[in-house]
């Protein structure tokens, strides 16, 4: 009792200590200086509150987590059907999702499907950063950077040469592999802590490039007026370039700035069936195993004969590639790019997508992609405290369910 | 089969094998013997190039595998258990038996699994259960088996009896035997000097990276220097 009492006390005093920082006292412009305001007394009730909660939780705590421990968790599994019926059932289930994407946005709002393409970047990003972090277990900390190297293929290519999207999709999706390859070959031979260290490093090097190589990229003012994807030439804007076609025009409808929002959707969707279906087929493949083998024991895997520089290079090289192809849309979607889209907290975000799902799952790394990026834009009415609330809800995840949301599953046996 | 000559492998400035010269005939079970700390796995993982040896020979059926990397002595038709096991605790049973298999085809694989599976009948029982979730005496025959997957005609194995209750000792060995009779080489590290002399054709006696002894199995086991130092008086 007595340490939990200390322990109550010091989480107490923290407590104060960040609150009054972050929610106390606000700086504000007061004509042309800077003022320090103090906040209102409703809002010091809100704090001591807050802080009474940290100290009345910390002081019983066991008594909290016994609480905790009774509620059920979600067996999500159990949900599934067992068996023979699962297998007559996948098809119609993956066909009507399927569907359902495609159909969905005819039905909402321009916003809806416009988060819905983010969120399949994101789906993108988090599938391919698993192949590298849950699969072969290489802690990359800089995996925006390949991310960037694809965004930026598709910019300047498209910029100078006047490359179609499409063209550039493999084309970025090579470069970014590239990358991958020419890091990792050196730096594969580093373990945990220090690969996550130069992986940082090299995520932060692309920026600084991409920032500072002004003649070429256009440093902080990135690129803009990047042109859109193209449907086999028919372009969806309300006039056409020369010598193209609109695709209003060549249907015969009413132009209307939706069709490009939904057509850059459907690319997404596209591009996110292949990508799943890209890693589901090498997942199981030999090589996918022998990522997971090298991940348990590096030893044994040598042991069997195993190259492991080839092995975690070629996961390091498809993670880079399938970053390079999310980089490429992204670009094509946004319009614009600069090295402020690939700033250290995507590659945080991307890793906390892999962690959150359930490192190595491919449905965790889906269902965290759409949390992840669906909750802050949820979340915008709480305007400054949206991120603080992002943490919160992260560590109350990782504590509830520290496995992930839907964990790798292996087939094991019962014990009745 | 193998051989080594006058082999000397260092740990950095740090000497741990002396001039080590020792051979395995095909056909044969050779067992080497040694405390702590005498170079017993510095010797195995030598010959699987980890560290690689800084001078002298080492001959796999007649050709020089002391350049080589490790994943391409691996694959020429001997395989390691290495000590302590280090079976995949997260795959199953299935999958650490197929990684073990990995650059067999696939009826090679298959007809080796029946093997396999026909000598530990144990992993069939197992077959989709994690190899973690399994006991000690399992997962040595797991580690075993995924070793043999690879149909090797020489098998290393480091103390398999590490940790392992005596019946299952007694298994492993007799399983050790059998191996023999199917005509797989063995070249066994053992701190149980007892029971590996017992099946060894030869062993030999590693001291501080220097081989002190070699002898049949038997006068060994019988010769009073060993029998103080390793077998208890």
């Amino acid at each position: 009792m007595r340490g939990s009492l200390y322990n109550a006390i010091f989480a107490a005093g923290i407590t104060l200590v960040l609150a009054c920082l972050m929610l106390g006292v606000r700086l504000g412009a007061e004509g042309t200086t800077l003022a320090v305001t103090g906040a209102g007394a409703d809002r010091w009730g809100w704090i001591l509150a807050g802080v009474g909660v940290v100290f009345f939780g910390q002081l019983f705590a066991n008594q909290v987590d016994a609480l905790f421990g009774r509620i059920p968790k979600p067996n999500l599994s159990a949900l599934k059907p067992q068996g023979s019926s699962w297998n007559t059932l996948k098809p119609w289930l993956l066909s009507a999702l399927v569907v359902g994407l495609l159909v969905w946005p005819f039905m909402v709002s321009r916003g809806a499907v416009d988060l819905a393409t983010l969120t399949l970047i994101y789906i993108m990003l988090g599938l391919g950063l698993n192949i590298v972090v849950g699969l072969a277990g290489l802690l990359d900390l800089g995996y925006v950077a390949f991310y960037a190297v694809g965004a930026y293929t598709y910019a300047l290519l498209s910029e100078y040469f006047g490359f179609s999207f499409w063209m550039c999709l493999p084309i970025a999706a090579l470069l970014a592999a590239t990358f991958g390859f020419i890091l990792g070959f050196p730096v594969l031979r580093l373990r945990g802590d220090y690969l996550a260290i130069v992986t940082l490093g090299f995520g932060e090097m692309i920026r600084i490039l991409l920032n500072n190589w002004t003649s070429i990229t256009g440093g902080p003012n990135g690129i803009s007026g990047i042109e859109k994807p193209t449907l086999f030439g028919l372009e969806f804007s309300r006039r056409a370039s020369e010598g193209n076609q609109t695709f209003h025009e060549f249907f015969g409808i009413d132009y209307s700035s939706g069709h490009k929002v939904i057509f850059l959707y459907l690319i997404a969707v596209l591009l996110v069936i292949i990508v799943i279906y890209l890693i589901n087929r090498l997942m199981r493949m030999p090589i996918g195993r022998a990522w997971e083998a090298l991940r348990e024991d590096e030893i044994a895997c040598r042991s069997l004969g195993l190259n492991r520089t080839v092995i975690k290079l070629s996961a390091f090289t498809l993670g880079a590639s399938t970053a390079g192809f999310a980089g490429c849309f992204f670009a094509a979607r946004q319009g614009f790019i600069s090295p402020e889209s690939f700033i250290f907290i995507e590659s945080a975000i991307i890793l906390a997508i892999v962690v959150l799902g359930g490192m190595g799952s491919q449905i965790g790394v889906i269902l965290a992609a759409i949390v992840m990026t669906i909750l802050p834009e949820l979340a915008r009415e709480f305007s400054d405290y949206r991120m603080l609330m992002f943490g919160l809800l992260m560590v109350v995840m990782m504590r509830w369910r520290p496995e992930g949301l839907v964990p790798m599953k292996r087939p094991h046996l019962e014990l009745k | 089969m193998l051989e080594l000559k006058n082999v000397n492998t260092h740990y950095g400035q740090i000497q741990a094998l002396h001039d080590v010269s020792i051979e395995v005939n095909k056909g044969e079970i050779v067992t080497l013997i040694g405390a702590n700390g005498a170079g017993k796995t510095t010797l195995m993982m030598t010959v699987c190039g980890s560290p690689q040896a800084s001078s002298g020979e080492i001959l796999f059926e007649g050709e020089s595998i002391r350049q080589m990397s490790t994943s391409l002595i691996m694959r020429k038709g001997l395989a390691v258990v290495p000590e302590g096991r280090r079976i995949f605790s997260g795959l199953t049973v299935a999958e650490n038996l197929h990684m073990g298999a990995y650059f067999s085809d696939k009826d090679a694989y298959e007809a080796q699994l029946d093997h396999v599976l026909g000598l530990f009948p144990r992993l069939k029982e197992r077959y989709h259960q994690r190899g973690g979730t399994m006991s000690g005496g399992e997962q040595q025959m797991l580690s075993i088996g995924r070793a043999l997957m690879s149909h090797p005609r020489l098998l290393l194995l480091d103390e398999p009896s590490l940790g392992l209750a005596p019946i299952i000792i007694q298994q492993i060995f007799e399983i050790i035997e059998r191996l023999r009779e199917e005509g797989v080489t063995i070249f066994l590290v053992e701190q149980n000097a007892n029971q590996a002399l017992k099946i060894a054709d030869r062993g030999y006696v590693l001291e501080n990276g220097r081989v002190v002894m070699s002898d049949t199995g038997e006068a060994l086991l019988t010769h009073d220097a060993v029998r103080k130092a390793y077998l208890g008086g």
